[in-house]
């Protein structure tokens, strides 16, 4: 097996030149978009964070069919970790309603920055309403990634292929964790809940292009913890549009130095 | 089929607690993001907010854990995700060489531990 990883994360899966004539299809477009999902190793995270949230589910008593269908819909782990705890620890659906809208505000953003990549002067919006059903933060950065490298006219096409391919995975292991529950060894949930922060902290910090999204990160990570003592619920938004825009504005003033 | 989706109430909570509160904002998304141009301004400043909530998203699972990492000590945890990312920058940005770091660490001090 960890050769076959080695090997995966090595040589990612090869696309065509942006000019062959391969790309005319669209179903090859969205059959490349599936294969990619062997070239990150993110895959392998998202792999794990849904053992283990199959794993949650089933200790909170959820049913298999459930917990599926949150995967389907929600279609983000940590909504789906806090959706699934809150829940289970007693607490109203409305409070987890609350609790995970909050959880989900970066959708908003990161569906924003995403979509003028892959849209065309053809694009229609409703064109684009599975694709942002897709967005997440695995989605997201890999759009970056791999985006340049297909042709404009078959990103859509290619992302649905992505999106598919990550969700199979994510529903296989969701099923595996709800089936493996009962022998999972304790120091695996605290293992798991680690690879999200890990995971998201490397991919973000490999998805930096500028020196604003360099000083986002830098930022958005240290004023979390001061804005959090302040209790208002939506800690996170201050802290994110704060950090964002103090990042933004150091961006504009060099570039009117540059000017 | 009852036993495999549960009851209807649940699949309802699911819908109005998990779905539509995360399909709002992509929803939302698409309504102004479909309308934005690749090379505008405003995208970079979009960009670096979506990135800042992210990193805030990064900082209160470490600073405020759920479930069973609230039993891993503070210093442990951010000395997990401190070699990952050490080891992210020295593998010329690997994920895959930070993250195995990152649970090594993580694995062996609760081990050492105990």
């Amino acid at each position: 097996m960890p050769a076959t990883i080695q090997i995966s994360i090595r040589s990612p899966v090869a696309l065509p030149p942006l000019s062959s004539p391969q790309w005319k299809s669209p179903i090859r477009a969205f059959a490349w978009g599936m294969s990619s999902v062997a070239s990150t190793v993110l895959t392998l995270v998202l792999f794990a964070t849904y053992l283990g949230i199959g794993a949650l589910a089933h200790d909170s008593h959820f049913s298999l069919g459930w917990v599926l269908g949150s995967t389907l819909l929600v279609w983000a782990g940590p909504a789906q970790i806090i959706l699934i705890s809150t829940l289970g620890s007693g607490a109203t659906a409305v409070q987890a309603a609350i609790a995970v809208t909050v959880s989900a505000i970066r959708l908003f953003p990161m569906v924003v920055s995403v979509l003028p990549l892959m849209k065309t002067p053809q694009t229609k919006r409703r064109h684009l309403v599975l694709v942002t059903h897709f967005i997440a933060v695995t989605l997201w950065v890999e759009c970056y990634r791999l985006l340049p490298k297909v042709p404009r006219e078959r990103r859509i096409a290619f992302t649905h292929g992505l999106g598919c391919g990550l969700l199979s995975v994510c529903m296989v292991a969701t099923t595996l964790g709800y089936g493996l529950a009962a022998n999972l060894p304790p120091l695996f949930a605290a293992a798991i809940l680690l690879l999200t922060p890990l995971a998201f902290l490397l991919s973000t910090a490999r998805n930096c292009r500028q020196i604003s999204d360099v000083l986002a990160l830098v930022l958005g990570i240290a004023l979390f913890p001061l804005v959090s003592m302040l209790h208002t619920g939506v800690d996170i938004l201050i802290s994110g549009v704060t950090a964002g825009t103090i990042a933004y504005g150091v961006h504009w003033w060099r570039e009117r130095g540059r000017a | 089929m009852s036993e495999f989706f549960g009851s209807p109430h649940a699949l309802l909570i699911l819908v109005l607690a998990g779905f539509l509160p995360n399909e709002v904002w992509r929803m939302a998304g698409l309504w102004f993001g479909a309308g934005v141009d690749e090379g505008s301004e405003v995208l970079v400043w979009v960009r670096a907010v979506a990135t800042a909530i992210l990193a805030g998203v990064i900082a209160q699972i470490l600073v405020q854990p759920p479930g069973a990492l609230a039993g891993v000590p503070d210093w442990l945890r951010y000395g997990a995700v401190a070699a990952g990312f050490a080891v992210f920058m020295l593998t010329r940005r690997s994920i895959f060489a930070g993250v195995v770091c990152g649970e090594i660490v993580l694995l062996a001090g609760k081990w050492w531990l105990g």
